[in-house]
C-alpha cells in the first residue's frame, strides 16, 4: 500500500457548503483524493454523500467552499466541465435515457464518439470493453428492456470508457449480485493500478475492507471520521458511522409457522416458468439468486402488476390469481418494488402523500369521501419519527430526500398496513447498516405477529439472515427450497449458478 | 392521377416544413402547438420580404426570422419561464394572428385597410434530365424549390436526430433533462435552441404558402393547417418521414375533397374537411401505446 506522503493529491475540496432550505446537507466538509488509492465515502442515510458527490460533479453549485483537481480550480462549472477535467461519475440514482439503446447511451456527451456519430465504431468498443470486463452488454439492446442489474453495468460501463482520472461510485453494488460486485472490484483495482483516483460509496462494509485503502465517514454533513482500512474491523468502522455500536443481527428464532397464508402454485408468466411454494404465517421464505432470473416477474405477478399466463395464487385462502392489484391490497398484501423510481414512489409527490398511497381511503388519510390534509401529516409525522425518514418535513416532495430515506418511505408505508402477506423485493437496498438492522428487526416482527413474509433479494447474506426458509430462483423458478438449519452455502452457490442467466 | 397527387404533394409541402420543425420542440421537450404562429408569422414575413426586398430569397430569409421570433417568444416564456406549453403555444397562435394583422395594415401606411401585395409565385425548377421521366418526371422532379427543400429537410433531419451528438442531446434533453445534464448537455439551451429552429422551420412552411401558392398575405391565411401539421408529426410517430407520409395522407385527402367538389358531389364540405383530422384520429388510436411521447415533454426543467 502505498503511503500519504505522496505528492500533492488529485483532488482537493475545502469547505464545501451545502443547503437545502433549513437543512444542511454539506457542513464544511474537506475532502482530499489521491491519485491510485480508493477513499471509501461512508455514512448513515443522509449524511451528505451524494450531495457532496454531485457539488464535485457539477450538478450542484456549493455555497461555498472551493475545489482543485489536477492542481487546477474547479469553480461554477457544470457536469461538462467535470467531465472534460478528467472526472467520471456513477450516480446512485441512474442517469440513463431509457428510451435509447447501450451504445446511445454511451455516446451520449462523450466527445469521442464524433459530432457525427460512429455508432459502429461505439458499438464494437462497447461490446470489446463489455467482454473485457465481463459486463456482458448488448450495445444494440434498449435500455428500458434491461433489469436493474444490466442498467447498472452501463452506467460502470459509461464510466470506464471515457478514461477518466478521478471516479466517482455512488452506491454502485446495490443493484448487483456477488459475482458481478467481485467483478467490479476487481475492475476498481485495475484502476487504482493505473493510477486513477477512486471515490467509492457502499455502505456493505465488507466491500470497504476489501478494496478501499481508507475511508472518510460523514455525518449530518460533517466528516466525522477519516482512517485507514488497514487494521480497522466491520464494527470500528459500522460504530464511526452510526456513532454507536451496532450489535450482529440476531439470529432470528425459529417458531412453529401457523396456516397457510400465501400458496402459489405452477405460476407461469413471461419470465417465469412454473414457481410453486405455500408460505405459512410466522413465516419468511428468502428467495436468492442472481437477479434478472425472475425476481421482478415473481414479485410483480404476486402483487398483481403482471397478469400470470397459468397457475393458481391463493391468500388466505382466496383465489386471488386474477384480481386487480388494488383488491390484492384490499386483501391484505403489501408489496414493496425494488424500482424506487418509478414502481415504489412518486417521486414529484410529498412524502406525507407517497406514505398515504396505498389506504388513501381510510382513516386517517380521509374523513368520510374527503382526504384529510391534516390527519395525513400527522400520520407522515408519527412515521418519520418511527422509522427515522429524515426530511425537512412532510410535504417535502420525496424525490429530494436521500436514497436511502427514499427507500425508508416505502418500508413505513408498507409495514405500517399491518399486512397479511408481504412481498419484498430489495427491501435494503441503499439503507445503512443501521437501518438495515432496523428493517430486518421489524420484518422479523411482522412474522412474530403471524404475517408471511416474502423477502427476494439479490444479498445472500441478508436472505440467509432472515429466512425460515431458503429458495433460489433460477431461470424463472426454483432451483431449490431448504430450511435455513440445513442450508449449506455451496449447495446453494450451485443452484444460483447451475442455472443462472 | 397524377394531377391529383400533384395536388396532395402541393398541400403537403407547407404541412411538412411546419411537421419537421415541430419534430425538433417535441423530441426536445416541448409540446409544438405555436406551430400556427410561427407558420403564420413565416407566411407574413416572407410575403414583406419578398415585396419590399425584391426577391424571394429575401422572402425566405425573412421568413426564417419571422417564425424564429415567434419561437423566440415561445422559448422564453415556456422553457426559460418555465410556462404551460399548452397555453403559451395557444397563446403564441392568438399573438400571431393579431400581430400580423395588424402589421399588414401599417404596411398598408397605417390605414384601416390591409396592404394589398401581389407577388410573382414560385416557379417549378424542372431538374434536367430526371424531369423528363415519364409520369414521375413531371411529379418528383419538377417542383417549386421550397418543395424540395422540405424533401431535403426529412434527410437532412433524420440524419440530425440519429447521427450527430447534437441529435442525440437534443433527444435525450425530451427524454430526461436531468440525465441529459449529468451527461454532460446544457437541456436549457437545447430546448431554447430547439424551440426558436422549429419556429424558423415552420416559418419556411408558411413561406411556401404565401410565395409559392398564393402569392400574397391574407389575414390568418394559415387557416388550421398548424395543426394539421402537429397531429402529422404525431401520426409520424416524431420522424421526420414518418411525418412526411403522414402529411401526404391528410394532403391526399385534401385533395380529393377539392376533386368531390368540382364533381359537385353532394357531400358537405364540412365533413370532407373534418377527413385529415378523422384520419389522424383513427390512426392514433390504432397505433395506441406506441405511439410513445418523448418521455419528459411538457415537463419543465428543474432549477
Ligand atoms: N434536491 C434536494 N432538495 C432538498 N433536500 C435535499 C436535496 N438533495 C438532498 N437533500 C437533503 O440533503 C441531505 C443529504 O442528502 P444526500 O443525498 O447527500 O445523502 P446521502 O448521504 O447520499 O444518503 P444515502 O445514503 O441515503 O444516499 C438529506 O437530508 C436530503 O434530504
Ligand atoms: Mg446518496
Amino acid at each position: 500500500m502505498p503511503d500519504a506522503t505522496v505528492a500533492s493529491p488529485l483532488l482537493e475540496m475545502r469547505g464545501i457548503v451545502r443547503s437545502f432550505g433549513a437543512v444542511r446537507a454539506n457542513d464544511g466538509i474537506d475532502l482530499d483524493v489521491q491519485a491510485g488509492r480508493i477513499l471509501g465515502l461512508l455514512g448513515e442515510n443522509g449524511s451528505g454523500k451524494s450531495t457532496l458527490m454531485k457539488v464535485l460533479f457539477g450538478m450542484l453549485p456549493p455555497d461555498a467552499g472551493s475545489i482543485v483537481f489536477r492542481g487546477r480550480p474547479l469553480a461554477g462549472h457544470r457536469p461538462a466541465a467535470a467531465m472534460a477535467a478528467g472526472i467520471a461519475m456513477i450516480h446512485q440514482h441512474f442517469m440513463l435515457i431509457d428510451a435509447m439503446t447501450v451504445v446511445d447511451n454511451v455516446m451520449l456527451g462523450w466527445p469521442e464518439a464524433g459530432r457525427v456519430l460512429r455508432r459502429a465504431a461505439m458499438a464494437a468498443r462497447v461490446r470489446e470493453a463489455s467482454r473485457r470486463f465481463g459486463l456482458d452488454l448488448d450495445p444494440d439492446a434498449p435500455v428500458a428492456s434491461l433489469p436493474l442489474g444490466r442498467r447498472q453495468r452501463v452506467e460502470i460501463l459509461k464510466a470506464i470508457l471515457r478514461d477518466a482520472q478521478l471516479l466517482i461510485l455512488d452506491e454502485p453494488t446495490s443493484n448487483l449480485a456477488p459475482s458481478e460486485v467481485a467483478g467490479l472490484l476487481a475492475i476498481l483495482r485495475r484502476l487504482r493500478a493505473e493510477g486513477r483516483g477512486i471515490v467509492f460509496i457502499t455502505h456493505k462494509m465488507p466491500e470497504v475492507l476489501e478494496v478501499c485503502d481508507e475511508v472518510v465517514v460523514l455525518r449530518a454533513g460533517r466528516v466525522a471520521g477519516r482512517t485507514p482500512v488497514a487494521g480497522a474491523s466491520p464494527q470500528q468502522l459500522a460504530e464511526m458511522m452510526v456513532g454507536r455500536s451496532v450489535a450482529a443481527a440476531p439470529a432470528p428464532a425459529a417458531q412453529a409457522p401457523g396456516a397457510v397464508r400465501l400458496s402459489v402454485q405452477g405460476l407461469t408468466a413471461p419470465g417465469l416458468s412454473g414457481v410453486t411454494f405455500a408460505l405459512c404465517g410466522g413465516e419468511i421464505l428468502g428467495v436468492a439468486g442472481v437477479d434478472g432470473n425472475g425476481q421482478i416477474e415473481l414479485a410483480e405477478t404476486l402483487a398483481g402488476l403482471r397478469r400470470a399466463r397459468g397457475g393458481r395464487i391463493t391468500l388466505d385462502g382466496r383465489d386471488i390469481t386474477h384480481a386487480s392489484a388494488a383488491a390484492r391490497v384490499a386483501a391484505g398484501l403489501a408489496y414493496m418494488p425494488a424500482d424506487r423510481a418509478h414502481t415504489a414512489l412518486v417521486r414529484s409527490m410529498s412524502v406525507a402523500e407517497n406514505l398515504m398511497l396505498r389506504d388513501s381511503a381510510r382513516p386517517p388519510y380521509a374523513r368520510g369521501a374527503l382526504l384529510s390534509p391534516a390527519g395525513r401529516r400527522g400520520r407522515a409525522r408519527t412515521l418519520m419519527g418511527e422509522y427515522d425518514i429524515r426530511a425537512a418535513g412532510p410535504d417535502t416532495p420525496a424525490g429530494r430526500l436521500s436514497g436511502g430515506n427514499q427507500q425508508k418511505i416505502v418500508v413505513a408505508r408498507e409495514l405500517d398496513r399491518r399486512p397479511a402477506v408481504l412481498v419484498a423485493h430489495q427491501a435494503t437496498w441503499g439503507l445503512d447498516p443501521g437501518a438495515t438492522r432496523f428493517v430486518l428487526d421489524r420484518m422479523l416482527a411482522l412474522r412474530d405477529g403471524g404475517a408471511a413474509v416474502l423477502y427476494i433479494s439479490s444479498e445472500l447474506e441478508e436472505v440467509l439472515a432472515i429466512g425460515d426458509r431458503i429458495a433460489v430462483l433460477a431461470d424463472g423458478g426454483f432451483a431449490g427450497v431448504v430450511a435455513r438449519a440445513a442450508a449449506d452455502l455451496p449447495q446453494i452457490g450451485l443452484w444460483m449458478a447451475g442455472r443462472a442467466a | 392521377m397524377t394531377e391529383f397527387l400533384a395536388a396532395a404533394i402541393r398541400i403537403a409541402t407547407p404541412l411538412l416544413l411546419a411537421a419537421l420543425g415541430g419534430i425538433l420542440s417535441e423530441r426536445a421537450g416541448v409540446f409544438a402547438v405555436g406551430l400556427e404562429g410561427m407558420m403564420l408569422a413565416g407566411a407574413f414575413a416572407a410575403t414583406i420580404g419578398a415585396w419590399a426586398g425584391g426577391s424571394a430569397a429575401a422572402g425566405i430569409g425573412l421568413a426564417l426570422a419571422g417564425g424564429a421570433v415567434i419561437g423566440l417568444a415561445v422559448a422564453v416564456v415556456a422553457v426559460r419561464w418555465r410556462a404551460d406549453n399548452m397555453v403559451t403555444g395557444l397563446a403564441a397562435n392568438i399573438l400571431a394572428l393579431g400581430l400580423t394583422s395588424y402589421l399588414l395594415r401599417v404596411a398598408a401606411g397605417g390605414g384601416g385597410r390591409p396592404a394589398s401585395i401581389h407577388l410573382p409565385l414560385l416557379g417549378p425548377w424542372p431538374i434536367p434530365v430526371l424531369a423528363d421521366l415519364p409520369v414521375v418526371g413531371k411529379l418528383l422532379f419538377a417542383q417549386p424549390p421550397l418543395t424540395y427543400l422540405a424533401l431535403l429537410g426529412c434527410v437532412a433531419f433524420t440524419l440530425f436526430l440519429g447521427r450527430t451528438q447534437a441529435g442525440l442531446a437534443l433527444c435525450a434533453t425530451g427524454e430526461n433533462p436531468e440525465a441529459a445534464f449529468a451527461a454532460g448537455a446544457d437541456p436549457l439551451r437545447v430546448r431554447m435552441l430547439a424551440v426558436i429552429a422549429c419556429g424558423a422551420v415552420a416559418g419556411l412552411g408558411g413561406a411556401v404558402l404565401s410565395l409559392q401558392q398564393v402569392g400574397t398575405f391574407t389575414d390568418g391565411m394559415t387557416g388550421g393547417r398548424g395543426y394539421l401539421a402537429l397531429a402529422s408529426l404525431i401520426v409520424g410517430r416524431w420522424t421526420p418521414f414518418g411525418a412526411a407520409a403522414a402529411c401526404l395522407v391528410f394532403g391526399a385527402a385534401e385533395a380529393f375533397e377539392l376533386r368531390l367538389q368540382t364533381f359537385g358531389v353532394p357531400v358537405s364540405s364540412y365533413i370532407v374537411q373534418m377527413a385529415p383530422y378523422l384520419i389522424a384520429l383513427a390512426v392514433l388510436a390504432v397505433l395506441g401505446r406506441s405511439a410513445r411521447l418523448p418521455a419528459a415533454i411538457g415537463r419543465p426543467l428543474e432549477q
